[in-house]
């Protein structure tokens, strides 16, 4: 059966409380999902009190602040800080988004930082994305065409280009992914939205020519089919994209290729 | 543990090439039982308290009987259909998952196959 429980190593204990300095006012509290894979331990949430007067607006500055002046152990990833690369996809306030556009101020009350639900956890806020990246690889995401390349690039019509706007801006931060049950469920065959919004990508891309390939191997009741349009993806994902529909459009044409 | 690559895995073993059937006639079924329904609900409303014979009259027409025929039909496969889904989402232990499939499609075939011939039954002897 599905888990519905965390196992035994994996429940959460109570943590550390880590004060702000002495004269902070405009305190605000940051717990925040610890776990280290070389002690034994089960996972904790750590408390932070982290002066907002000192410290910039985005929840990654606070992570960053936390580790730089209080916590030196603290580990998650983060490279852009201007939601671009994806790394600092988390938890944040029972939502998965990016820590860099996330505003503390759009929190209230407690800031609950947790890592990507449902993935094997490597540290801290760390997922283990293995999976989720094998199966990016397996739609084999880049240009497929037996038309020899031509002596410059390969012409689309302004239409034809306009059919990847909402596709290309994906990020793959797998916020979406991580936010859909099926995946929780089923994550060792269903694709998930994040995947599945970039086979689309290359679907919808006019200048492809092995759509019908595509569409041949993602034919399958779990590949495609355990989307049951529950559009958490949609309402999480934080560049506003729309995983559920580009899966609704792939499911429109594998009828259309039939009837 | 397993030594296969993560993209060994994920490729798994391969694509089924089917589940677009499903998909399909679970959308062109939930379609049919929109009206069916109402049809179904608004003529027993209208009959509510109505005796054996006035049922029995009702169902002497082979236009009523078919539509009933199809209301059971379009019901029990979407149902099994639905079914199917849940299943296959929440049970991985794999006989449990074959042994529940081959419960809900059994059970779905007997009732459906019941209540066609139990309308039969009473077309024929009207």
């Amino acid at each position: 059966m599905v888990e519905f429980n965390l196992p035994k190593n994996s429940r959460v204990t109570g943590g550390k409380t880590h004060a702000a300095p002495a004269g902070a006012k405009n305190l605000r509290n940051f717990k925040v999902y610890r776990w280290n894979p070389d002690d034994g331990q089960n996972p904790s949430v750590d408390t932070y009190q982290v002066d907002l007067d000192t410290c910039g607006p985005m929840v990654l500055d606070a992570l960053t602040k936390i580790k730089n002046e209080v916590d030196p152990t603290l580990t998650f990833r983060r490279s852009c800080r201007e939601g671009v690369c994806g790394s600092c996809a988390l938890n944040i306030d029972g939502t998965n988004t990016l820590a860099c556009t996330k505003f503390i101020s759009e929190v209230s009350g407690d800031v609950k930082v947790y890592p990507l639900p449902h993935m094997p956890v490597v540290k801290d806020l760390v997922p283990d994305l293995t999976q989720a990246y094998a199966q990016y690889t397996s739609i084999e995401p880049w240009l497929k065409a037996t038309t020899p390349a031509p002596e410059r690039e390969r012409l689309q019509t302004p239409e034809e280009r306009a059919k990847l706007d909402g596709l290309w801006e994906c990020i793959l931060c797998f916020s979406c992914t991580t936010s859909c049950p099926s995946y929780w469920w089923n994550s060792d065959r269903y694709l998930g939205p994040a995947v599945l919004l970039q086979a689309y990508r290359w679907i919808a891309d006019s200048r492809d020519e092995a759509t019908g390939e595509r569409l041949d191997d993602l034919e399958d009741p779990f590949r495609l089919y355990r989307c049951h349009t529950i559009m958490n993806c949609t309402k999480t994902c934080p560049k506003s994209l729309n995983p559920a529909k580009a899966i609704g459009e792939i499911k429109k044409l594998m009828v259309a290729r039939t009837v | 543990m397993s030594l296969r690559s993560p993209l060994g895995r994920a490729k798994g073993l391969g694509s089924a090439h089917e589940g677009t059937g499903h998909w399909w006639i679970q959308r062109l079924t939930s379609i049919a039982l929109v009206p069916l329904t109402l049809w179904f609900v608004a003529s027993v409303v209208a009959m509510a308290g109505a005796d054996y014979f006035a049922i029995q009259e009702w169902l002497s027409s082979p236009v009523v009987a078919g539509i009933l025929i199809l209301f059971l039909v379009a019901g029990f496969y979407h149902g099994a259909l639905g079914m199917q889904v849940v299943i296959e989402d929440y049970v991985h232990h794999e006989g449990a998952k074959i042994a529940g499939l081959m419960i809900v499609n059994g059970l779905s075939l007997v009732l459906g196959l019941a209540g066609v011939l139990a309308i039969l039954s009473v077309l024929f002897k009207a």
